[in-house]
């Protein structure tokens, strides 16, 4: 804790020394093949088109939430823009952390001409939060396993089936989806998910069904584990983002497949820190136009297989940069890819996120 | 001295030759001399206050701090004084008409979001509460558009909602002990301190965890660590270099990468397993489940801490010289009996550094249980760690690192009233 | 009377053949053969690195012999552990266990050794009491001055009432007057106990004053096995004559050697008289060594037809009981001359032109 404290004021000390200069901008994305997709499909073409402006990266984005508080409490916020999901960016929203903002008046209409506002559509979460792309957790699973006589899962309760398909599972040690999987696949209809959640045995209901499997499941927290367990064979499904799934399945032709049904789609984009100067204001917000007008948020999905959030970007989605894959049938927004879904309930978890942990973290301790 | 003291008699002060006080004297001669020493740890001083002092002041006052109600709703907190919260009945107008006009300044300042945050903390809903509530008062006219009550219960029926009201009540103090008490599975309420529902309370499970684990890896090291140090003190100079070495090996890889081997190693399909697999001494239905469990956790700690405890025994052991043992041998002791009752009696200052050492930086440890601790081998750090990066609840993780901080500070006095502080050596 | 007992009994130590190497290409100890007799006190003198502690540690147990055996009562020892062998031992830095107290250190031998609480508290009282520190039972190691801790190391190696004790430079970290004190106190609890001393030094004052006899190492063998009178006045060889007390050297060859009187060329031409000791034949070259107090300027006192020197005196220096006069003699500039001060002795002015002689019993032609 002391320890943590520490690193966050001299962390945020560190960066208020190498302040931005005239024409920078800090950028705080995830690093990786996303951050590389975000360099790709936004920052080069940007800096092509404004040479004076230099974009620096900084790759905390898992850590923002709380190093924005600081830099806040510090009085010194040098970021510029960070890329954050949608439940992080409504906990900003709501400590004041990010700037509020009028996406009409801010971001590029459609080719045809409606409104921004209109074309993200569902995707605006929140008042402060600018969407990118879409993406979902799902499961893969090995296409390989001896013990299945063959079979192979399609669909999501699979999972809690250990009878036909035996092996561990990777699920994330936290409460959010992993509740709603186990009670629809406890009988519970998608429209009830949240009314028996809200209830008093519905939780109970939902741990008794993860009780089922708890003795197979290793608990994953970084969303690389998953595929590596995939890949090493130490489970034999699990759950993780869609884009890492991609990477294993098609960039590492591994024996692992996708499981698609009840997919829990997600938004990732960007917010602004509140409190910006008029300079650095100024220069984001030309960055932002840019970057979320159709076509850009189109391009992203030539380097990560991640849906744009834009209605008008989907139909542009084209090719794999590199592997020259058709990208549309591997982004979560496919239909085909779309029969059950799920999209994370942002309100409700900011309400309950705090009880649902306290209770999912001390059923997994028992 | 003698012409000091001849020149007063014998009751006056001592004086010094040119009749001043020869205290005053010494202590003047001395200061220039303090004055430069203290010059010189400045640099320290500042450093340890900014970095260490500071930041522990700041957790401490968290874990108590609770400003942000009552200076989000002053009026209201003041309207709610005269309201029973046991009584079973909603506040009356006036509180409602105080929350208006609080919560209408709140949206203007854009704090009322922040607010429901931190009273969600305490009571699930609170937090879509307050934001949606923000949305609809900032735009009501504080003069004409009461009574508010009704207004406000039609916007969210939370408002009609005692258990809202008591909570807002409970927590309006400027300081409050609420972090503490959920720190240890207590939650404060309308009749005072009451106990968690038993499928809620986990950091008492984990503050026992920790201090368990901790010691079981203090004392692995030890075991592991001792005859390493041993070998270290006794080879000769050359062998014991390729010796520290391999010991301080551990120093230069990268924490993670470190831990990450071990997930190589132990999982079930990982090396280990397959090697006795290989030779038969484990089925392939009966993998050996080696991570991702306390034991897990205990294993790649002690590895990350070994050079922690070998070092001060090293240091230590350094210090005693081979005769001790050859004389308690020629007195008749046995290998052992030499051992036990010559040679270990003075390494205990090293055992003390070390277990001090290692047990101190184990307690704190979160890494390494979060990659390989599964679900009964993290730790309370691993808590913390999400309160302060993911739920942003930093009070409740002021208030478990301050009881982190504590349980640290009364082992190290119990240690000191049993083997004695003074008994711990370094080098 | 410890004489007697030497000779009496057999031999209770012995060095059979014994060699020891640490790296295996060279011999720190070579073919060492030594027989200690019961009660008797025997002192390894030597230079550093001479092979005499080697020795030491291998007779306790520390450290096994390459080669050969070791014995003790006559039953060989090289395999037995060194808690079995019932060895006292003094060490140089005392060895006191820190964390005990005096009473506790001295208690330790007997402890292990099973020996019940009241005898053990009165044997510690013994103990302590003959190395005059009853009074200091409670105290711990640290809070005694050198002094007191080697007394109670030696009390501690004594207590459990071994037959053989063996030390190791045991007065080496003290001053000069304690150490000369100290050496009386262990000669007389050694002769009071009876037991079988085997002593390490470097410092020959003290091996002449409480050995027995006195073992010279060098280069990893004895060069000369002799009670202390004897080892000094009848040198075996040039490093004895060196290494033991002070002693004036000439350089020269062997003319001829008749009726045990060697008659010695030295290298300006000048003819002397000389023992031979292990000369044999003329034409070998020769060191010979004459002690300062037996050189003579009194040619009346010399045999009659003995050969002269001369000498030129360089310095005289007063040393109260003594004058230490020091000359130029054939060529060499350190010939020491010590008289005794006597009413009629001379003192010597430097530039004076002197003659010099000795007995030629006193002098002594070794190897080159």
């Amino acid at each position: 804790m002391t320890l943590k404290t520490f690193l966050l004021a001299s962390s945020a000390a560190a960066l208020s020394v190498g302040a931005a200069a005239a024409e920078d901008l800090t950028f705080v994305s995830w690093g990786g093949a996303y951050q590389a997709s975000q360099l790709k499909a936004y920052a080069e073409p940007y800096m092509a088109a404004n040479p004076g402006v230099n974009i620096i990266w900084d790759e905390s984005s898992n850590e923002a939430v709380a190093k924005l508080r600081a830099m806040n409490e510090a009085g010194n916020v040098t970021w510029d823009l960070v890329d954050a999901e949608g439940p992080d960016s409504q906990r900003l929203c709501d400590e004041g952390l990010a700037m509020e903002v009028d996406f009409d008046a801010a971001l590029a209409p459609a080719p045809d001409g409606a409104a921004a506002s209109a074309d993200f559509g569902d995707s605006l979460i929140n008042s402060c939060f600018i969407p990118q792309i879409v993406f979902s957790t799902t499961f893969g699973y090995r296409s390989d396993v001896a013990a299945w006589n063959g079979k192979e899962p399609d669909s999501l309760c699979a999972i809690f089936d250990t009878e036909t398909f035996p092996g561990k599972r990777s699920l994330e040690k936290r409460p959010k989806k992993n509740l709603e999987w186990a009670l629809l696949c406890d009988g519970v209809a998608k429209e009830d998910l949240y009314t028996v959640l809200d209830s008093d045995d519905g939780l109970d209901r939902a741990l008794a069904k993860l009780d089922t499997i708890k003795d197979d499941v290793i608990w994953w927290t970084a969303g690389a584990e998953t595929p590596q367990r995939l890949a090493d064979g130490e489970v034999v499904m699990g759950s993780t983002y869609n884009g890492r799934l991609f990477s294993v399945i098609v960039e590492q032709k591994q024996p692992v497949k996708m499981l698609w049904d009840w997919q829990v789609f997600d938004f990732d984009g960007w917010i602004v820190p509140a409190g910006l100067p008029e300079d650095r204001l100024n220069r984001v917000m030309d960055f932002l136009h840019f970057a979320t007008d159709t076509q850009r948020l189109a391009d992203q999905a030539k380097y990560i297989s991640y849906g744009p959030a834009r209605a008008s970007s989907q139909p542009l989605v084209s090719t794999h940069a590199d592997l020259g894959v058709e990208m549309a049938p591997h982004m979560p927004t496919n239909p085909a890819n779309q029969k059950n879904y799920l999209v994370n309930n942002i309100e409700w978890w900011a309400d309950n996120q705090d009880a649902m942990e306290s209770r999912f973290q001390a059923w997994l301790a028992q | 001295m003698s012409d000091i003291t001849r020149n007063d008699g014998p009751t006056g002060p001592m004086l010094a030759a040119d009749g001043t006080p020869l205290k005053r004297s010494l202590a003047r001669s001395l200061r220039r001399q303090k004055l430069r020493a203290l010059m010189l740890i400045a640099p320290l001083l500042v450093f340890v206050l900014v970095t260490f002092i500071a930041p522990i002041a700041d957790m401490l006052f968290r874990s108590v701090e609770n400003q942000i109600v009552s200076e989000t709703l002053p009026e209201t907190v003041l309207a709610l004084r005269d309201w029973d919260a046991k009584a079973g009945s909603l506040p009356e107008e006036p509180v409602f008409a105080a929350l208006a006009a609080d919560l209408q300044a709140a949206v203007a300042a854009k704090t009322h979001t922040r607010l429901g945050s931190r009273l969600n903390y305490e009571n699930s809903g609170i937090s879509s509460l307050f934001r949606k509530s923000g949305r609809d008062v900032g735009k009501w006219d504080m003069t004409t558009d009461g009574p508010f009550r009704e207004k406000f219960i039609e916007i969210d029926k939370g408002w009609g909602d005692i258990g809202v009201w008591q909570t807002i009540k409970t927590y309006s103090p400027r300081y409050t002990p609420g972090y503490f008490l959920n720190a240890v599975d207590l939650a404060k309420g309308v009749d005072g301190i009451e106990a968690r529902a038993a499928n809620e309370r986990i950091y008492i499970t984990l503050f026992l965890r920790t201090l368990w684990m901790s010691l079981t890896i203090t004392a692995s090291c030890l075991i592991l660590g001792y005859p390493v140090a041993w070998l270290l003190a006794n080879l000769r100079a050359s062998s014991a270099n390729v010796l520290m070495i391999l010991v301080l090996l551990p120093f230069w890889t990268s924490l993670l990468v470190r831990t990450s081997a071990w997930k190589v190693l132990l999982q079930q399909q990982g090396v280990i397993n397959d090697l006795l697999v290989w030779i038969g001494l484990v089925g392939d239905a009966n993998r050996l489940v080696m991570i991702n469990n306390q034991f897990g956790t205990i294993l790649a700690m002690t590895h990350v801490l070994l050079p922690f405890m070998i070092l001060p025994l090293y240091s230590v052991m350094k210090t005693i010289p081979p005769s001790y043992l050859r004389a308690a041998k020629s007195l008749g002791a046995t290998d052992w009996t030499a051992f036990w009752r010559v040679y270990f009696p003075q390494s205990v200052p090293g055992i003390g550094a070390g277990s001090i050492l290692v047990f101190i930086i184990a307690i704190g440890y979160y890494i390494t249980p979060e990659l390989v601790g599964g679900t009964k081998g993290v730790f309370i750090s691993n808590r913390i760690a999400f309160h302060i990066s993911s739920s942003l609840n930093w009070g409740l993780g002021a208030a478990l690192g301050a009881i982190l901080l504590v349980a640290v500070l009364l082992l190290y006095w119990a240690y000191d009233k049993i083997v004695g502080i003074d008994n711990v050596k370094l080098g | 009377m410890t004489e007697n007992a030497r000779t009496a009994d057999a031999a209770f130590v012995e060095f059979a053949h014994v060699q020891k190497s640490y790296d295996g290409e060279t011999l720190v100890v070579k073919d060492l053969n030594l027989d200690i007799g019961k009660g008797e006190f025997l002192t390894m003198l030597g230079p550093s690195g001479s092979g005499k502690t080697t020795c030491l540690m291998m007779l306790a147990g520390f450290e096994t012999a390459t080669h050969g055996e070791i014995r003790l009562g006559g039953r060989p020892i090289n395999n037995i552990p060194p808690y079995k062998r019932g060895i006292g031992m003094v060490f140089q830095n005392y060895a006191l266990f820190p964390h005990m107290t005096v009473a506790e250190n001295l208690a330790f031998p007997l402890e292990v050794r099973h020996i019940g609480r009241t005898e053990r508290e009165a044997k510690v009282a013994r103990a302590l009491d003959m190395v005059q520190m009853g009074a200091f039972g409670g105290r711990r190691p640290a809070q005694l001055s050198g002094g007191q801790q080697q007394r109670v190391a030696l009390a501690r190696a004594l207590v459990f009432e071994p037959e053989l004790v063996l030390m190791d430079e045991p007065l080496g970290a003290l001053d000069k007057q304690l150490r000369e004190h100290m050496q009386f106190e262990i000669k007389r609890i050694a002769d009071n106990l009876g037991i079988t001393v085997v002593y390490v030094t470097h410092d020959q004052t003290e091996a002449l004053t409480m050995s027995d006899r006195v073992a010279v190492f060098d280069d990893g063998r004895i060069q000369q096995l002799a009670p202390p009178d004897v080892l000094y006045e009848e040198p075996e060889n040039s490093f004895v004559a060196q290494f033991i007390g002070e002693n004036n050297t000439l350089v020269g060859v062997v003319r001829e050697i008749n009726d045990g009187v060697a008659l010695v060329e030295l290298d300006d031409g000048e003819l002397i008289d000389a023992k031979p000791v292990n000369v044999t034949r003329p034409g070998e070259r020769t060191r010979v060594s004459i002690r300062p107090e037996r050189v003579e300027f009194n040619k009346a006192r010399l045999q009659p037809g003995a050969h002269t020197l001369k000498a030129e005196v360089l310095e005289f220096i007063y040393m109260g009981d003594i004058f230490r006069t020091r000359l130029r003699v054939a060529g060499n500039d350190d010939f020491i001359v010590k008289t005794r001060n006597a009413p009629d002795q001379r003192r010597m002015q430097p530039g004076e032109q002197i003659e010099i002689g000795w007995l030629p019993t006193d002098c002594r032609a070794l190897d080159a």
